[in-house]
């Protein structure tokens, strides 16, 4: 039993907005699923599955939704594991579609915390109720910047991974963002900018950082027959794979991430290779995030991301790989500090052809998003998906 | 100067509970204390009532040395106070999170030994943290 081709990707939408400040959170979830119904041509009781993470909300936020837009679901999913959320939800929804267990799904993600002022990389953040782990990090002060740090300098020491290659990462990111008029940050950025710009937290600078957005999308999924009906590019999920990842009992070792798990799960599911990838959506919440990800999907030798990064390499029309071509979360938006369903967006805005045309890969055929939620330095989820333009 | 600054930084308490209670305890009493399987012989930490490896209940307490090498570590520069955050690989084994104290934060390296010391928290038990050897 697979996924592959059982579910289609047939309405997407992106808030345009980077700072909600006279928006409620729920009403940028109600705008971005107005959005994505008219972009499939779909209405809102055509809806019958309703993917929601619950970290998107206070309380049972999902219920609250529901009630909120006035769904009438046949299946719901809360998951939950921070900013991969919702590629995990993708594959949960085909899942549900090939079961026959709802037959339009829609995937919301709405936040505010830049209108709300949160310091989301540099302030500890302690959790509503303690966590097992609680008693054994929160005294010394994990925020995420941090956390993601410890990986980055792990992976310099037994790499040899620079600063410089990692500034590659955002130097791309920056070649991309000048084309879209959302991106909260438009400027191309050099090498020499990243590693001059503050340090946050060793050996991460600012510019390594991804932004603090408000904002949020969209997502929906439906059945090969009614994907057909509509009037949108077809893109299937041809496989999806997910992996948690942890401090293993104190065995504990940053330098690789989940995607070594999900990675071949989802490449196995759709029957395609790295090589076979025309362009690939990897969430970047830092530069080095990127980085580690890039090996552990097999793209190049685990240790040779700084390498494989550098000179332009992610860059569309000049690099092999061109990644995140909407500015992504370094430069573009990071809605609810959640950077995984926008990385599903641009994966099917290429696969459509619907890129802005400067960063349009040719012939995109075959398309990966992959994203990790959680930390790094602590515990994760990664999770993958790959689609295809039929 | 650095180290002087990190004195300043406050820690916040940890949350204690029942599976906790014992470690806090041996803490105020300065001591680190790991949990060792007797079924599959592995040390893990954080400690629990069941081991993550084999998921025996036949744990006990072990008190570590207090030695250790820096396995990676992060000096939070935008803080109020700057302060490194560590993973300690204790002598037994296991990788435990951190701080590194009472040294010069721009001097701290992957490698380097460390040993135990406690500092106090807000209203808690001191907590176990690691200074250059």
């Amino acid at each position: 039993m697979s996924i592959k081709g059982k579910a289609y990707v047939v309405g997407i939408h992106e808030h345009p907005t980077r700072l909600a400040t006279d928006k409620t959170v729920p009403q940028l979830h109600a705008e971005v699923a107005q959005g994505a119904l008219a972009d499939a041509g779909l209405t809102k009781n055509d809806i019958d599955g309703y993917f929601c993470a619950a970290g998107d909300m206070a309380g049972l936020g999902q219920l609250s939704m529901v009630d909120y837009l006035g769904l009438k679901t046949r299946h719901i999913d809360s998951t939950d594991v921070g900013g991969s959320s919702y590629l995990l939800q993708v594959g949960h929804a085909a899942e549900a579609i090939a079961l026959g267990k709802c037959s339009i799904a829609l995937i919301t993600l709405a936040g505010r915390p830049r209108a709300e002022g949160m310091a989301t990389g540099t302030q500890p953040r302690a959790p509503e109720r303690p966590m097992p782990e609680s008693g054994f990090e929160l005294p010394y002060a994990p925020a995420t910047a941090n956390m993601y740090a410890m990986a980055a300098m792990r992976h310099m020491h037994q790499y040899g991974t620079t600063s410089e290659q990692m500034a590659w990462v955002k130097v791309a990111a920056s070649h991309h963002a000048q084309h879209n008029p959302h991106a909260m940050l438009r400027d191309v950025v050099t090498v020499d900018d990243v590693v001059n710009s503050p340090m946050i937290a060793d050996p991460l600078h600012r510019l390594d950082c991804c932004v603090i957005s408000d904002g949020g999308g969209a997502i929906i999924m439906a059945t090969p027959e009614i994907a057909k009906s509509l009037k949108r590019p077809l893109v299937k999920v041809i496989g999806a794979g997910e992996a948690p990842k942890h401090q293993m009992g104190g065995k504990v070792d940053l330098t690789y991430s989940g995607a070594v798990w999900s990675g071949p799960l989802a490449f196995a599911e759709a029957g395609v290779k790295p090589a076979d990838i025309k362009y690939a959506s990897i969430y970047d919440s830092f530069t080095i995030t990127v980085l580690m990800q890039i090996e552990d999907l097999g793209f190049c030798e685990k240790g040779q991301g700084g390498r494989f990064v550098s000179d332009g390499n992610l860059i569309a029309g000049v690099g092999r790989l061109p990644f995140n071509t909407d500015g992504g979360g370094l430069c573009n938006n990071h809605p609810s500090n959640r950077g995984g369903l926008t990385k599903v967006l641009e994966a099917v805005r290429q696969l459509r052809g619907e890129a802005h045309p400067a960063v349009q890969v040719k012939n995109c055929d075959v398309a990966l998003a992959h994203g990790t939620g959680g930390s790094l330095g602590t515990r994760h989820a990664a999770a993958t998906v790959i689609m295809e333009r039929e | 100067m650095a180290d002087s600054q990190q004195q300043q930084r406050k820690i916040a308490a940890p949350p204690i509970n029942p599976e906790t209670q014992h470690f806090w305890d041996a803490a105020g009493q300065g001591k680190l204390l790991v949990k060792k399987c007797t079924a599959c012989g592995e040390v893990h930490f954080y400690p629990r009532p069941h081991c993550p490896f084999c998921f025996s209940d036949k744990v006990e307490w072990q008190e570590a040395s207090g030695r250790g090498t820096i396995y990676t570590y992060s000096v939070m520069r935008r803080a109020p106070v700057p302060y490194a955050i560590a993973y300690v690989t204790l002598a037994e084994g296991p990788t435990m999170m951190t701080n590194i104290v009472d040294c010069d934060l721009d001097g701290i390296s992957i490698g380097q030994a460390v040993r135990l010391v406690f500092k106090p928290s807000e209203g808690g038990p001191p907590v176990p943290m690691f200074t250059p050897a």
